[in-house]
């Protein structure tokens, strides 16, 4: 197309709520509400008619909704019940009478009626309390649409009619229509709006779709046949990208398919050198909903479990039971065979909105983290209370971010100590052996790391604020973001100190920061002598891979020598230079940038 | 015969669509007229809407009344399902 190379080139920023990549065209999903015509009708038979239209919709809605539901039984996760629901919404007696008392009582048509009960349902979930519950008016929305649809001869999905390969992009989509998208023409999703928690972005991850939500205003900036790239993993979406970009993104792509296919036979295989040194592979998660796929890219345990979504976008700290519900889930399951829980690392503006704490001029370094839970050690407790009753459950660690010195590791040792005597003295059950560790992210906590290693049971070295925090990079800011480099000698040199202090004092040292999950960095840290990796659950089985093949020898060998290099660009290029030659084949897929 | 029990809910998130779905289905097996109770609402057990009209929270109670022949086995199959946390494991 000529005009392509005019076309200006966005780039939109949301939130990755499903990892991958797809490049592909626009298909943006009109959300116009219908309009829905009033008419009063006097004649008894008329009305009868309109009873019986109503149903026959009914009948042709289910029918339509059975189709998919046949379409998807053979699959695992949520989407076939969420279908299930909304058939059972479509022959709920109490819906059903209560739109044909109203056609026969009011003398209206039918498609009114219809939104009478809606509304009436509008009112009782509105005044629910629950936020996952309220939300399931959107299900009850959903399925009126869809009748709404038949009564006024609309016909089909829009969905169902893409034809040719497709990115979607609307406002918002109900989970039925992420249901639906499963299916080779559907590339990814984005929209306006949503969150991590959305039942929509839960059910695109069960369902493999890359998918960004929340990037605000996407439906006013794409028209039909745009070009696009979405990645998931990210969280970004470029609208009319040019050449080189698609280029790169395409090899993204195919990073992630042969991922897919060749690499995920051998993820669950131990993650063992060839001289003999296993390394703990674990995964980076936020949901209990993530497990299956963690375990299905050969995670044996759960190295990070972020515990933010708790807090945030609600108006109440979250109890102890909903803590220890989630927790007692991830520790319970067979397959993982141990899971760390971070405790929250958010600072006081991020959730309950507490007018005491002004805003912050730089969040990143405020009080957050153990900071705030020291100076809130009510809320903190609440969650030190659901992990402590977790851990009678299966393999349980606790994890403080941001520890920057000794005296907050023993404050913190301090608390959990009398929430387990107040454990014990209500005989409730824990593990008394349950392992308690830092995040090693704050240089100052990387450069004590011998004393803070005769405190605690294990570290976890968090490379993202690492390195954000000792090259005083913000990695956001678009100007200084080049200097960001998880292969500076100083960044390679903390981590070699923490590993060496915490191996000194016998406790164990592991990563679970991104660096942890980047291929390039495998031999690298394997060499560096780090006992546990912790990344996003794609990458594990192309890191789990180049273990397999290496040998301690060589790595050690390979981190010998960058150790001598100055120059953050001679270790990059030493480094790249290495595992090209030493894994051809996997290199190709993972070489993106 | 009529049977009435109530149950605390002790699954993750309550009554919410994927429970009300299995209780409807189970509600569905029987042929006694089966009822829902939470603070003075009385609900369909067959209506999925119903039943998530209850807002039942975590930890919430449920009074259920099966009345009908098979009540005594309706009532098994609930305890059975609210006592499994409707499989949340």
């Amino acid at each position: 197309m000529a005009a392509q190379g005019l076309k200006k080139t966005i780039v939109l920023k949301g939130i990755g709520v499903s990892p991958g990549v797809a490049c592909g065209k626009a298909f943006p999903i009109d959300h116009r509400p219908i309009t829905i015509p009033y008419i009063e009708i006097s004649d008894r038979d008329f009305l009868e008619k309109e009873v019986a239209r109503f149903i026959r919709a009914l009948d042709s809605s289910t029918a339509e909704l059975e189709a998919i539901k046949n379409k998807l039984d053979a699959e695992e996760g949520i989407g076939p019940l969420i279908i299930e629901a909304h058939v059972m919404i479509l022959r709920d007696t109490g819906f059903i009478r209560s739109t044909i008392e109203t056609i026969r009582k009011r003398g209206i048509n039918a498609e009114w009626a219809l939104e009478l009960t809606l509304s009436r349902y509008r009112d009782v979930f509105g005044r629910m309390e629950d936020v996952y519950l309220k939300d399931r008016i959107r299900d009850v929305e959903d399925v009126v649409h869809r009748v709404l649809r038949h009564l006024l001869g609309a016909g089909g999905e829009a969905i169902s009619d893409i034809k040719e390969e497709a990115i979607i992009v609307a406002h918002d989509l109900s989970p039925a229509e992420t249901v639906q998208m499963k299916g080779k023409n559907i590339l990814a999703f984005a929209t306006d709006v949503g969150g991590k928690t959305s039942h929509t972005a839960i059910v695109a991850r069960s369902l493999s779709i890359p998918a960004v939500v929340g990037l605000e205003n996407i439906t006013k900036k794409v028209r039909k046949e745009d070009k696009l790239i979405v990645d998931g993993t990210s969280g970004v979406v470029i609208v009319n990208p040019d050449q080189e970009t698609v280029r790169r993104y395409e090899d993204k792509k195919r990073h992630y398919r042969i991922l897919e296919e060749d690499f995920i036979k051998g993820a669950g295989l131990p993650a063992v050198t060839k001289d003999g040194r296993g390394i703990g592979v674990g995964a980076n998660i936020e949901f209990v909903e993530e497990i299956p796929s963690a375990i299905y890219h050969g995670a044996n345990g759960v190295g990070l479990f972020r515990t933010e979504f708790f807090y945030v976008n609600r108006e109440q700290s979250p109890t102890e039971e909903e803590h220890y519900e989630h927790y007692r889930i991830v520790v319970e399951n067979k397959d993982i065979k141990w899971a760390t829980f971070r405790t929250f690392d958010l600072g006081g503006d991020k959730f309950i909105s507490d007018p005491r704490l002004a805003e912050e001029m730089n969040p990143a370094m405020g009080l957050r983290a153990v900071r705030y839970c020291l100076r809130e050690p009510d809320i903190f407790e609440v969650q030190l209370r659901g992990i402590l009753r977790a851990s009678a459950h299966g393999n349980t660690g606790i994890m403080i971010p941001m520890i920057s010195g000794l005296e907050e590791i023993l404050e913190v040792k301090k608390i959990i100590e009398k929430v387990k005597d107040d454990l014990r003295a209500r005989r409730i059950p824990f593990n008394e052996g349950i392992k308690l560790g830092i995040m090693v992210e704050v240089p100052s906590a990387a450069m004590v790391a011998d004393a803070l290693a005769r405190e605690v049971d294990f570290f976890s070295i968090g490379t993202n604020d690492l390195i954000q925090y000792s090259l005083a990079i913000d990695r956001v800011n678009e100007h200084v973001g080049y200097l960001y480099r998880p292969c500076h000698p100083a960044v390679l040199r903390l981590i070699r100190y923490v590993v060496e202090a915490g191996h000194r004092a016998g406790i164990k040292v592991a990563m679970c920061g991104e660096m942890a999950g980047d291929p390039f960095c495998t031999m690298l840290l394997l060499g560096l002598e780090l006992d546990g990796l912790s990344m996003t659950p794609l990458a594990i089985p192309l890191v789990k891979r180049i273990i397999r093949e290496a040998t301690m020898e060589e790595a050690k060998k390979l981190v010998n020598h960058v150790m001598g290099f100055d120059r953050t660009d001679q270790i990059e290029e030493y480094i790249k230079d290495y595992m090209r030659r030493r894994f051809p084949d996997y290199c190709a897929v993972a070489d993106v940038e | 015969m009529r049977v009435v029990r109530t149950f605390t809910l002790k699954n993750a998130l309550g009554l919410h669509a994927r429970v009300a779905v299995m209780m409807v289905n189970t509600a569905k097996q029987f042929s006694a007229d089966i009822y829902f109770e939470r603070n003075g609402i009385v609900v369909n057990g067959r209506s999925i809407l119903g039943i998530l009209t209850l807002a039942c929270p975590k930890g919430g109670t449920i009074t259920i009344t099966a009345e009908g022949e098979d009540a005594a086995g309706a009532m098994e199959a609930f305890e059975k399902l609210i006592e499994s946390r409707f499989g949340e494991d």
